[in-house]
């Protein structure tokens, strides 16, 4: 619990460089410093408590009072972001739910099942059997969860006046927080609180190397997270500042005559991004397979 | 020059090695990947698997260079 803890609160300290852009604070203050000003794109990303659906104009979300929990303020309010993880939320939950509900008297499944039965077979198949063997299809709900909560929330944002969830750290940094937890949880389930970390230092190697080997054992425990993190949204915010700069090479050059060319471009990247969408969710799904299958089999 | 803009140029210069290394990396593993997949057909898809979980690690190494480079940026 302190490990996961300590582990939050790195990775939210270093998230917060993100929300602390003054393009950000820009926008929490109901400024529009877009005209003109070249930080519209950093307002865009960064976290705001305007939602900016283009015909209907700003939104503004309501603010809630700081709550104070365990001596720490926080913040409840909620932000754009965090209505678009909503939004996939429901729409992972709702879809699946039904598909699954839906009558199962024959067994050829049609239409959209046939698609979801895909994603199942494969995760089930080239996903977990292959990482973590037969012991493994128990995780198999959990990293469905994750596969298709990552892959909504990245095909989300690629909807025009939608926003990318995945593309806010904090976003990635709470769903490598769950892997992290279910990674050490296998481990420490399959060989009991001591035997898992005494099975992090392989035997066999010299005494003298032993403080060295767990300290460096016990670091790589935390840059697995780390590293689905900064993964996943990296690959989120990249593709979106790309787009966004292609665009915006128009209204730099303030001439049509650039448009077939950047838009073209960026046409190219937005396919290329429908890619990196799910490219990125099988990845975070198979590096945690991956994680689990290497905290329960520790004799590897 | 001023200190700003000594770090804005190292931030510049460092995620463009940052990249170079990762791209260098990455063709490696891909060229392996081909060479073998070429060799053993048999064996594309566990291979295929195999690159993309080692492609995804050193992307990862690099990115954290990356974000060093986008945290000197904007300080």
């Amino acid at each position: 619990m302190i490990l996961s803890l300590l582990n939050q609160r790195t990775l939210f300290a270093f998230a917060s460089f993100l929300t602390a852009l003054p393009g950000g604070k820009v926008a929490q203050e109901g400024q529009h410093v877009s005209e003109g000003g070249n930080n519209w794109m950093i307002e865009d990303l960064a976290d705001s408590h305007t939602l900016e659906i283009q015909p209907f104009g700003p939104i503004h979300l309501p603010t809630l009072p700081p709550i104070q929990v365990l001596g720490i303020t926080v913040d409840l309010s909620p932000t754009k972001y965090l209505i678009f993880l909503w939004i996939a939320a429901l729409i992972v939950t709702l879809g699946l739910i039904l598909l699954a509900r839906r009558k199962q008297d024959d067994l050829i499944p049609r239409g959209w099942k046939n698609v979801i039965d895909v994603f199942i077979v494969f995760i089930r198949d080239e996903v977990i059997i292959p990482t973590i063997g037969h012991e493994g299809i128990k995780f198999l709900p959990f990293l469905l969860t994750l596969f298709f909560f990552i892959l909504t929330s990245n095909l989300l944002g690629l909807i025009p006046d939608a926003i990318t969830p995945t593309g806010n750290i904090n976003v990635t940094a709470g769903l490598a927080l769950i892997s992290f937890l279910v990674i050490q949880g296998s481990g420490i389930a399959k060989h009991g609180l001591i035997g898992y970390f005494r099975g992090l230092v392989p035997p066999g190697i010299p005494f003298f190397v032993i403080p060295i080997m767990v300290a460096v054992e016990f670091i790589g425990l935390f840059t697995k997270p780390f590293a689905l993190t900064v993964r996943l949204f990296a690959n989120m915010t990249a593709g979106h500042i790309v787009i966004f700069s292609l665009i915006g090479l128009i209204f730099l050059f303030k001439t049509v005559a650039v448009a077939p060319i950047s838009i073209g471009f960026a046409l190219f990247i937005y396919f290329m991004e429908i890619m990196i969408a799910f490219i990125q969710a099988y990845i975070f799904t198979i590096l945690t397979a991956l994680f689990i299958g290497l905290a329960v089999h520790q004799e590897h | 020059m001023s200190p700003f803009a000594f770090a804005h140029l190292a931030a510049g210069l460092g995620a463009a090695l940052a990249v170079i290394g990762g791209a260098f990396g990455i063709g490696k593993l891909a060229a392996a990947t081909m060479e073998a997949s070429g060799r053993q057909p048999e064996v594309a898809g566990d291979v295929r698997t195999s690159m993309i979980i080692s492609a995804a690690l050193i992307e990862g190494v690099t990115l954290f260079a990356e974000v060093i480079c986008i945290i000197l940026a904007i300080k």
